[in-house]
């Protein structure tokens, strides 16, 4: 360091060095072909080249690098699910994340400082004693706290004693963070690509060539591709893209808004969720105060946003925090969530032999960014579904084993 | 605000309405396969395009149809339910 800094400090010739190459010309045939260029594609390709050794891989990208769901999260790491596979799955995502930046060789800036989600009902106790208990059997750090407990965690929230909105307890994730959603994408692409990985960003796929049940090439606005695998990991558009290979999924589509303040010092220091109020907030480490909350009404494939999705979040965070009253709106935005039935995503086969499915991550992806890239990884270079994602089959529709996660998914996240 | 035209209230803010999602054939429940259930059940329509579907007017309790473009999400038009039924 010191060498280079006395080498370049006065010099106009410092080499300049970006984490991601130029997208390059695209090659007539690639082992595998990884549709969407956001993190859990990035990862997959990351995966595929680090631990399976397979460097023909080909990240195809419709617009730029992350530019999608990827960057319009709201960045919840957490594993307090109901279902005993989801827990298993989401706490093998919470593990990888506590390594992601020695794995990376990049800061994603993670950040464990525990989850904590609010109830105003007994209703909503007995779900989170279901979640506490289903946690500590599945070995994750989730427990029930008492009124005391939710204001020694989080002394300026408002409990609204006596009030129509009391906290009257809470479940707190020892285990949950945030992490900065760029920098894991980013920290993918760059370990990917340094292995040989192709990101090719600016290239739409169109449709497929299949022959039989299989996919034989890829047709995009840069030319057609031929591939051995395939994995569709395209957030918002996976519906879309399924389709283009005659695959319908059992997906709608809405929009999910979020926003974030002005820069505050810190004073949140874990992240706060109301399922009644459909709100969650998280302080970010610049200090900004990230809000979050359910997806929209109604189906739509539009990133625009609403007044009437702001006005329900901001009176939920002022609700929780009054002193938020006068703070400014810095920014706002939307994604488009590819919801599914059971709020769990749809991973592994699809009905045709080559094509793998990483779909269904509705408004639950991010946390998962590291887990589904190692695990689709591993299914494509091996061939076979692990056990740990076949719960998460899209056959479990048609035989009616559903996972049901919409209790601790819907606005608690 | 985005409007809504009930057909029996007149416009109103979007946010007095409920939505029931896309209009979907019943199957006929003696002769169907755990299939089709399925399809029926879970698969609602999501193509790019113009849907037809269910609403509520909430305050009203009244149910209506919409027809609407799932990516512009501009209303076309809405209609009474009787008119489904007409067309069918």
């Amino acid at each position: 360091m010191t060498f280079r800094l006395l080498k370049y400090g006065l010099s106009r010739d410092y080499p300049v060095s970006g984490d991601i190459p130029a997208t390059p010309e695209l090659k007539p045939a690639y082992d595998v072909v990884i549709i969407g260029g956001g993190g859990h594609g990035l990862s997959c390709a990351h995966h595929l080249a680090k631990y399976h050794g397979i460097k023909s891989v080909a990240v195809l990208e419709k617009a730029y690098l992350a530019g999608g769901n990827t960057a319009r999260n709201t960045t919840t790491i957490r594993s307090n699910y109901i279902t005993p596979e989801g827990i298993a799955f989401y706490k093998e995502g919470v593990e990888l994340f506590e390594r992601l930046s020695q794995e990376l060789d990049f800061n994603v800036m993670f950040s464990q400082r525990g989850q904590l989600t609010l109830a105003h009902s007994e209703a909503t106790m007995r779900s989170f004693h279901m979640r506490a208990e289903m946690g500590k059997h599945m070995g994750t750090r989730t427990e029930v706290v008492d009124q005391k407990g939710v204001e020694e965690l989080c002394p300026l929230l408002n409990m609204d004693y006596g009030g129509p909105l009391e906290i009257i307890g809470g479940l707190w994730h020892a285990d949950g963070g945030t992490a900065r959603h760029d920098a894991v994408a980013w920290g993918y692409a760059a370990q990917a690509s340094r292995r040989g990985v192709e990101i090719h960003q600016r290239t739409e796929v169109q449709g497929f060539e299949a022959v039989g049940d299989r996919v034989q090439a890829v047709k995009t606005n840069r030319g057609r591709i031929a591939c051995g695998q395939v994995l569709i990991a395209t957030g918002g558009m996976n519906y879309d893209v399924a389709l283009m290979a005659g695959v319908e999924l059992p997906i709608r589509c809405y929009p999910l808004q979020a926003m974030v303040t002005q820069p505050l010092k810190p004073w949140l220091h874990t992240l706060v969720s109301s399922v009644s109020l459909h709100t969650y907030l998280v302080q970010s480490s610049r200090g900004e105060v990230v809000i979050g909350g359910g997806s929209d009404p109604y189906q739509l494939y539009s990133t625009r946003s609403t007044l009437d999705m702001k006005e329900h979040l901001a009176e939920g965070a002022v609700h929780l925090f009054p002193f938020l009253q006068g703070v400014r709106l810095l920014r706002q935005w939307a994604g488009i969530t590819d919801m599914t039935p059971d709020y769990s995503p749809i991973m592994g086969a699809s009905p045709l032999t080559n094509l793998w499915l990483d779909c269904g991550w509705g408004t639950w992806g991010f946390k998962a960014t590291p887990v589904a890239g190692k695990r689709m990884a591993q299914t494509i270079a091996e061939g076979r579904v692990p056990d740990i994602l076949k719960p998460f089959a899209l056959e479990r529709f048609e035989t009616f084993r559903l996972l049901n996660e919409m209790g601790a998914t819907a606005a608690s996240h | 605000m985005k409007l809504l035209t009930c057909p029996m209230n007149g416009p109103r803010n979007i946010d007095e309405f409920q939505s029931f999602g896309p209009v979907r054939a019943r199957p006929d429940p003696d002769g169907t396969a755990d299939r089709e259930w399925s399809r029926h059940l879970f698969r609602a329509e999501n193509r790019k395009g113009i849907v037809v579907e269910w609403w509520r007017h909430v305050p009203s309790n009244y149910f209506f149809l919409a027809e609407r473009d799932l990516v512009s999400n501009e209303i076309i038009r809405t209609f009474d339910a009787s008119q489904l039924r007409d067309r069918a």
